[in-house]
Parts: C-alpha cells; structure tokens; sequence
C-alpha cells in the first residue's frame, strides 16, 4: 500500500488524531508517507518520523499560511500525481473534511467518510462504517485508487516510536479559484471559561433547552450533583453558551462518570465528545432521538417538567 | 442576486430507519421530507434576498420525483421556483457522482451565490459543498454560524476545532451553513397557497447533458461490501415520562452510586 496521511497542524503542533491515522497506516503497510502544508511548519514535519511516516512531504509557503482547503487540494492533487499513492487518509477535523472532499472531486475517485477502521482483507481494503446511529457497521470499500477515506474524530490513538523521517520538500502551483478565499481572522483557543475535562459529573444542554435563559435549569441540576455545565455546537454556535463549554468534534471531549443531556439529539458529532462517558442519561422529548441509541437511561419527556423536580430531589437526598 | 440553494428530501427523522438487505443502502420508501438542516440554508437565502431587496431564490435538488413534496414546502418559505434532477439513473449517487450531476445543474442556473445545509440527516457526509465548489471552480467558506453579504463578497464566521474563523469569499462563491445561523421561517398559509402555482421544473439526466457513466451506480467510487454486526453497547433502559421520571432518575443514579 503506497499510502499518504494529511497531517494537520495548529499552533506549531501537529494535531494528534492525524498521527493517530499515521500509525494506523504504518500499522497497515510499510511505505507510509506524510504531507505538512502550511507555512513555517518544516521545522515540525520532521515528527511524523516517530509515529510511523516513512517519509513527511513538505510544502512551506507563505501562501498556505491560512487552514483553507482549497489549496491543500492543489498541493495533495500534485503530490498524488507526482507519486502515485494508492490511499490517501485523513482524520476528521472542519479543514480536512473539506480538503478529502475537494480531492475527490478533483481526482474523480471514491471518499469513504466517518469511517472507525480500516482493514485489509485479503489484500482488499475494507473501511468499517457506523451507520444509522451507529446502529450497525457497515463494510465499505473504494472502486477507484486513490482510495480517500475520512476517520471519525478519536477514532486510533497515536503512538509514538523511535522512527525517524526522510524530508522533502515539495512546491505547489495554486490554481487561481483556491486563492480566492481569504482568512480574515484566525481562531485561536479561547481560554475563559470553566474547564470541564476534570469534571467527574457533566450536566449538558442543547437546542431543546428552548433558549439561553434556560441553561439556568441545567446549571441548577450540575449544582445540586457538584458538576460542570457542558453545551452542543448548536447552542454555542448560537451564542446562549461559550465555546469553552462545548463537547464534540470541535470542541471538548470528556469522560465523566456520569453525562446528563437534556434536549440533546445526539448528532455524531457531539457523541465522539462523550461517548467515553461511564454512565449517559439523556432527556430528550422525541423518542426517535440518535441519542437513545446510545445511553444507558434515556427519558422520553419534556425537559421543563423533569430537570426542575430532578434538582428538587437530588438536592433533597444530599441535605438528608 | 441570484441565489440558488441545494436542497435534499431526505427520510423522515421520525421514520424508523434501516437499510435495506439488497442493496446494503437506506432503505428510501419510507416517509420522506425536507432535509431539516437545509431549511436553515433556505432561511438564510430569503433573509438576504430581503435584505437586500431584489434576488431570485432557486432550489436545486437531486431526488426521486417525489421530492417535489418537500420542495413545496421551501417554496412556501419563499423560494421563487425549483430546478430538480430526477432520474432512476442517477439513484444511488455517491459523492463523485452527486457533485458531478448537481454542479451541472448549478453550471445551468450560474448563480451568484449557492448555498448549503450543514448535512444531510441520511448520511451526514458534511462535504458535498467541498466537491461542488472543485467542480465550479470557486471559493467557499463551510461551517457558517454567521453570514453577510456585502461590497460583492460572502463573509462567514465559522467555529473549528479551535475557535471560530473569518473568511471571506469573493462572489460567485459557495456557502454551507450551520443549524444555528438561525431559526428557519414556518410557512405562512399565503406561502403555501402561493407554493402551488410557483415552477418546479423536472429534469432528466440527459436534460442536463450529463454523461450516463458519471452518474448513479455506474458514476459511483465507493461501495458498500455488507453489513456487519451492530458494535456492542451495553444494557440501556428507556422511560417515558408520566409525572415519575425525576424519581426514577434520582433511582437510577442511585443505583450507580452515582448520588
Ligand atoms: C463539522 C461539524 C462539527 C461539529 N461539531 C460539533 C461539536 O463539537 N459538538 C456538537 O454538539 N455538535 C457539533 N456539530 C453539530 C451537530 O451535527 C448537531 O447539529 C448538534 O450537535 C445539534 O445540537 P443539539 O442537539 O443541541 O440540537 P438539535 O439537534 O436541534 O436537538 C435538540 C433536541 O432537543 C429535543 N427537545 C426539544 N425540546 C425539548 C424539550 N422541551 N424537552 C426535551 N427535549 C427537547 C429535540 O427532540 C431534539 O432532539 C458539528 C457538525 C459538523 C458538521
Ligand atoms: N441530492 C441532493 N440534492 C441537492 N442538494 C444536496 C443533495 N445532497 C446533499 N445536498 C446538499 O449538500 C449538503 C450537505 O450534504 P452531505 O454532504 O450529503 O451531508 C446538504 O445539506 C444539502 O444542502
């Protein structure tokens, strides 16, 4: 298998689940090359040595400074071209979904998303996909090479060996459309906000909380149990919540003994943050919710009537 | 501004899923409606068309004929008339085919801006824009909690793995919006007597001039093999609420020693 990661970087670092699908490839076959697009990142490519790539592509510019996708493409296009890859992997992030996509597109050849795992089974790769609320694993599989696959966030630990990594450094000529977007301000992590990662209790809110001034309800119920307040993307997304408050792929991902999700639908998106919780009770009014498929005490009912007298009585028990 | 939005039918949330055993694909006989994320596109298309005091809004939409069920219902939203490709030889799309054939239509109606749902609730790809946009060969920005339009430029903000970004992409440019840029209109009943006599034009593939071996299956790069077993969870208990599930909550985490 001559296969190529797309590593992700942010700040200097790079991302840990695209050197957890690094390994995952040197796992499966022996050429494992890398690709680091951006700029100032040759110092860090380097890296990708000791968590299995054979060799880390390089392309340093100015010009790819901005996380857009549209030049990630020309860059990976060229390299596939150049070398030939037969598999071209990414871990899922907002930026690499939109550059497997591109790719596909451009390299007319098949993408296989929200994939958990990847095998080889008698010299065919077959990636394992979680389907209807991951309900059931679905084998699928490419007609086409390069065969694209897109990892679900926290799908393979990364593990880092003694490895060490030939780097070349490659250029790209960017087609005059991939320019045309522009960064006008780039995220940097904001800090301000409680930490829920310690957190041993979770009480979570989303959309079916109805509005902002609702989240006092869940607040209440993480008061009463001694724990933090967690929010979906949806309601931060909305502004009734902060980011730093926020489980899912894009934002925390947390493991408490016990998760509460009150008008939570269970979008994959949020359960990759939460799904290593012990204990996931979920409140959601409509018995068709994903989330049901997977906690261990779902309530069907309205939200405005329980999580009031589930305060009640929780604080009752404690002051007895 | 011409805007052109693309929009899918979809499953029902509320219909049971499941796939069907022959094809190893969704079952599509079921009850079926407007993808829920795309009625935010939608919304977002009207306010700017409002905003901005002119426009033409057109829904673009791959599907069965039947999907001109859910098309009447963005219609009574607002939108001004429908571009739907349906053809049995392009079921069974995936992505590489899906954005071949929908770039195609949208070649057609050259808009100046074309938006996006965040997903669709029966596969949740997340990426269709990206490969659309490679096709058209324009800029996009996804993600997008907040959008303007302003000096021939689309503006979006939108939160990533590490907060939230700016970008701008110079007109005709893609956008693909989130569920929270806003809450998306309920028709009025003036819109959805107005929806009956709005156009809803049915085009084939051939209409379209597409190649037969892009599209449908034949078009198609992945596959599914087969269905493999559902990945263990553990026991799991569901309640309904009748005026006792705070009790039986407080029960239950007591029994986990959670209390
Ligand atoms: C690239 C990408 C990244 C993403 N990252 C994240 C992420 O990090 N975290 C995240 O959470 N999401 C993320 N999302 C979004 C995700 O797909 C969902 O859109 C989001 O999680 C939905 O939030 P929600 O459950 O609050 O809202 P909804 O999906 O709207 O669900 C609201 C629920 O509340 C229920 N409800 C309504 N009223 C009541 C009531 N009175 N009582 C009880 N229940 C009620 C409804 O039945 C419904 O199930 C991401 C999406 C994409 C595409
Ligand atoms: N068959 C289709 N016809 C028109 N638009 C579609 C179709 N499938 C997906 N879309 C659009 O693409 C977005 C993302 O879809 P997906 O990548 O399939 O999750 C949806 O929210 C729709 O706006």
């Amino acid at each position: 298998m001559g296969a190529l990661v797309f590593l992700e970087h942010h700040e200097g670092q790079l991302q840990k689940g695209s050197l957890g699908v690094l390994g995952k490839a040197a796992a499966l076959g022996s050429d494992v090359a890398a690709a680091v697009i951006g700029s100032g990142v040759r110092a860090i490519a380097g890296e990708a040595g000791r968590f299995g790539a054979a060799k880390v592509y390089v392309a340093d510019e100015e010009m790819l400074a901005a996380p857009l996708p549209q030049p990630r493409v020309d860059a990976l296009a060229a390299l596939i071209r150049e070398h030939g890859f037969d598999t071209v992997l990414f871990a899922q992030s907002v930026l690499a979904a939109d550059v497997a996509a591109g790719l596909a597109a451009r390299l007319e050849t098949g993408l296989n998303w929200d994939l958990v795992d990847l095998v080889d089974v008698d010299g065919r790769l077959v990636g394992k996909r979680p389907a209807l609320a991951d309900s059931v694993l679905v084998d699928v599989g490419w007609r086409s090479e390069p065969r694209i696959a897109l990892f679900r966030a926290g799908s393979f630990e990364q593990s880092a060996t003694d490895g060490e990594a030939e780097v070349v450094d490659f250029s790209v000529d960017l087609e005059d459309f991939s320019t045309a977007a522009r960064m006008v301000e780039q995220a940097h992590e904001v800090a301000e906000g409680p930490s829920i990662e310690d957190a041993d209790v979770i009480v979570a809110g989303g959309r079916g909380l109805g509005g902002p001034e609702n989240f006092a309800l869940v607040e209440a119920l993480a008061r009463a149990l001694g724990g933090a307040v967690a929010a979906t993307r949806a309601v931060v997304d909305a502004g009734w919540y902060p980011y730093a408050s926020q489980v899912g792929q894009t934002g925390k991902s947390v493991a408490p003994k016990l998760y509460i999700a009150c008008g939570i639908s269970g979008a994959i998106q949020h359960k990759v943050g939460m799904q290593g919780s012990n204990v996931i009770v979920a409140i959601n009014k409509d018995p068709n919710a994903p989330i049901f498929e997977f906690c261990d005490l779902g309530v069907v009912g309205d939200l405005h009537q329980i999580l009031p007298k589930l305060t009640e009585l929780v604080q009752a028990r404690k002051d007895r | 501004m011409k805007i052109a939005v693309c929009v899918k039918h979809v499953p029902d949330a509320a219909a049971p899923k499941r796939l069907d055993p022959r094809t190893n694909r969704l079952d599509r006989s079921v009850e079926s409606a407007l993808n829920a994320f795309d009625a935010n596109a939608v919304e977002a298309a009207l306010r700017l068309k409002e905003a901005a005091g002119e426009g033409e809004v057109v829904l673009v939409s791959m599907g069965p004929e039947r999907a001109k069920d859910s098309l009447r219902r963005a219609l009574a939203m607002g939108a001004d008339r429908v571009l739907l490709l349906s053809d049995d030889a392009a079921a069974g799309s995936d992505l590489v085919a899906t954005s071949y054939a929908l770039a195609k239509a949208l070649e057609r109606e050259n808009p100046d801006l074309v938006l996006f749902g965040q997903q669709s609730s029966d596969s949740d790809g997340a990426v269709l824009w990206a490969a659309v946009a490679d096709r058209l060969r324009r800029p996009y920005v996804s993600q997008v909690a907040e959008l303007t339009v302003a000096d021939g430029c689309a503006r979006g903000k939108r939160q990533t793995e590490y907060g939230y970004d700016v970008i701008d992409a110079p007109l005709p440019a893609l956008v693909a919006v989130s569920d929270a840029i806003n809450e998306p209109r309920y028709p009025s009943l003036k819109g959805i007597m107005g929806a009956k006599s709005k156009p809803q034009e049915v085009v084939s593939a051939a209409d379209l001039g597409l190649e037969p071996e892009r599209i449908g299956d034949a078009g198609s790069r992945t596959e599914v093999y087969a269905l493999g077993a559902p990945p263990p969870r553990g026991e799991s208990r569901k309640i309904e609420d009748d005026g006792n599930a705070a009790a039986q909550i407080v029960d239950f985490l007591a029994e986990k020693k959670l209390l």
